[in-house]
């Protein structure tokens, strides 16, 4: 078992583009999106979102999956918010009352994270992870964020593999987990050794690097190279964010 | 004698809340010197290993590499370079997301550039065998190919002796071989550290043995035991 990684092997116009540029507008169209608070803009977004979608070629079915994923902890939303937000009364349900405002903010959620997801897909889920360390410190994110998504792709793995180690062994001497004191303890248990395995495991690892002259700085054999095409992808995207802070701006004013 | 590459003198080590791990440890190895260090678990082997690379540091005794002493980490730093040293685990040695990235780290590290940390790396490669192994995923190897590689992230830096901790653990028989021949054909000065005495006397001219935190006196003479296995009954060689 390994992270897999279903859409970083395409070959699409998005594929090509340079992951620098490719992170930069994943960041420019996500973090205005993040903070819309009306609809037209949001629709706009997911709009976006959908068009590199098909732009990138990914399997429809994964990215029906990993939006599922996400959907099914916007559900928990929809079970409280529409009843929680004060406003006008829409429809009851018993002795409870579901508002117009309630409604609409679980509807904006909803849309803002499709929109999100539907981005990140495209524009980051694309970039192979070995160019994704690289392009991270080429673009000057700190060095310490870099070794972090760095290590934890490398060891999740590993970390993994100690699980299933030490979660075998405890059913072969008869475990079998319960509702019961006796099972939360032994989670715990499991859970603080794998903290301990991990510690001892960053330790070996960091001195085998120090053997081999790390003094803190990754230097990378990356190289990418920007052409035209990529700047014009990258304008693209700043058009439509710029577009879609427009938009909310129209609705809300500058306040 | 030419003068050492690697000296330890009356090193002491205690892990905390446990009897000592090394007593008045004494070692040296010179150029050009291939030696195998035969122990028991728990003689403190590995232990000794990581003080010589400046890993750990002794509560007392003294570092001597390439003829100076190792006063704090910055000395450390420039010796380590010239010293290879293969972990017991592949897996916490090799870190990078290809086979080739991690070949390369040690290089960039040197100061070469991206040109060149690339051809020595797969210079490297090629010497363990492994050529066309670049874009594999190191996590995805067996035990064999990952030890391998993890020779060739230190050969790549050119080193100017070799420091194999235990390098036959968990390697199939096949590895084993594949192991003793690329060894066979390098010639810098090595120190081998293994519970395995075939092993050992594949790879090394003389063998001293290690047991409760000091190196004994003496060099151990191989002699021949009754073993069991399959081509038993068919005239062979180890």
């Amino acid at each position: 078992m390994a992270l897999e990684e279903p859409f970083a092997s395409g070959d699409s116009l998005i594929h090509h583009i340079d992951p620098r540029i490719r992170l930069l507008c994943a960041v420019a169209l996500t973090l205005p999106t993040a903070l819309l608070k009306t609809f037209d803009p949001a629709l706009t977004a997911l709009g976006a979102g959908l068009l590199f979608i098909v732009l990138a070629r990914l399997p429809l079915a994964i990215v029906c999956k990993r939006l599922f994923v996400v959907n099914f902890f916007i559900v928990f939303l929809w079970l409280f918010i529409p009843f929680s937000t004060p406003g006008t009364a829409a429809h009851s349900f018993g002795p409870l009352t579901a508002t117009n405002e309630g409604i609409a903010l679980a509807s904006l959620i909803t849309i803002k994270s499709n929109a999100i997801i539907l981005s990140l897909m495209a524009l980051m889920g694309t970039i192979a992870i070995q160019d994704l360390g690289p392009a991270m410190q080429q673009l000057k994110i700190p060095n310490k964020l870099c070794h972090i998504l760095l290590f934890t792709y490398r060891y999740i793995f590993v970390i993994h593999q100690e699980y299933t180690t030490m979660r075998q062994a405890m059913s072969a001497r008869g475990f079998a987990p319960k509702t019961d004191k006796h099972t939360y303890r032994t989670y715990a248990w499991l859970v603080g050794m794998l903290l301990v395995k991990s510690w001892d495991r960053a330790e070996r690892v960091h001195g085998a690097m120090r053997c081999r002259g790390f003094k803190g700085r990754f230097y990378t054999l990356a190289q990418f190279t920007t052409s035209p095409k990529d700047y014009i992808f990258l304008a693209g995207c700043l058009m439509l964010a710029c577009g879609t802070i427009y938009i909310e701006i129209i609705h809300r004013g500058l306040s | 004698m030419s003068h050492a590459i690697i000296e330890l003198k009356d090193i002491d080590y205690a892990f905390p809340n446990r009897d000592n791990a090394l007593n008045g440890l004494n070692f040296h190895l010179h150029h050009g010197e291939k030696l195998g260090l035969f122990g028991p678990n728990g003689a403190g082997k590995t232990t000794m290993l990581h003080i010589l690379m400046g890993l750990i540091k002794p509560q007392r005794g003294e570092v001597v590499l390439f003829g100076k002493t190792m006063q704090d980490g910055a000395s450390f730093d420039e010796a380590r370079l010239k010293i290879g040293f293969l972990f017991q685990h592949s897996d916490d040695q090799l870190f990078c997301p290809t086979v080739l990235d991690d070949v390369a780290f040690g290089p960039l590290n040197q100061g070469f550039g991206k040109d060149e940390a690339r051809q020595k790396a797969t210079e490297a490669l090629k010497q363990v065998g492994l050529s066309g192994f670049e874009d594999r995923v190191p996590y995805r190897l067996s035990g064999g190919e990952k030890k391998l590689v993890a020779l060739a992230t230190v050969l790549a830096m050119k080193p100017e002796v070799l420091v194999l901790d235990e390098p036959t653990t968990g390697l199939s028989p096949e590895a084993k071989v594949r192991l003793i021949e690329i060894l066979h054909g390098l010639d810098m000065a090595r120190l081998v550290v293994s519970h395995d005495p075939d092993f050992l006397s594949a790879t090394t001219d003389r063998l001293r043995a290690m047991r409760d935190g000091s190196i004994r006196p003496g060099e151990l003479k191989p002699h021949t035991h009754t073993h069991v296995h399959e081509e038993g009954d068919v005239p062979h060689q180890h």
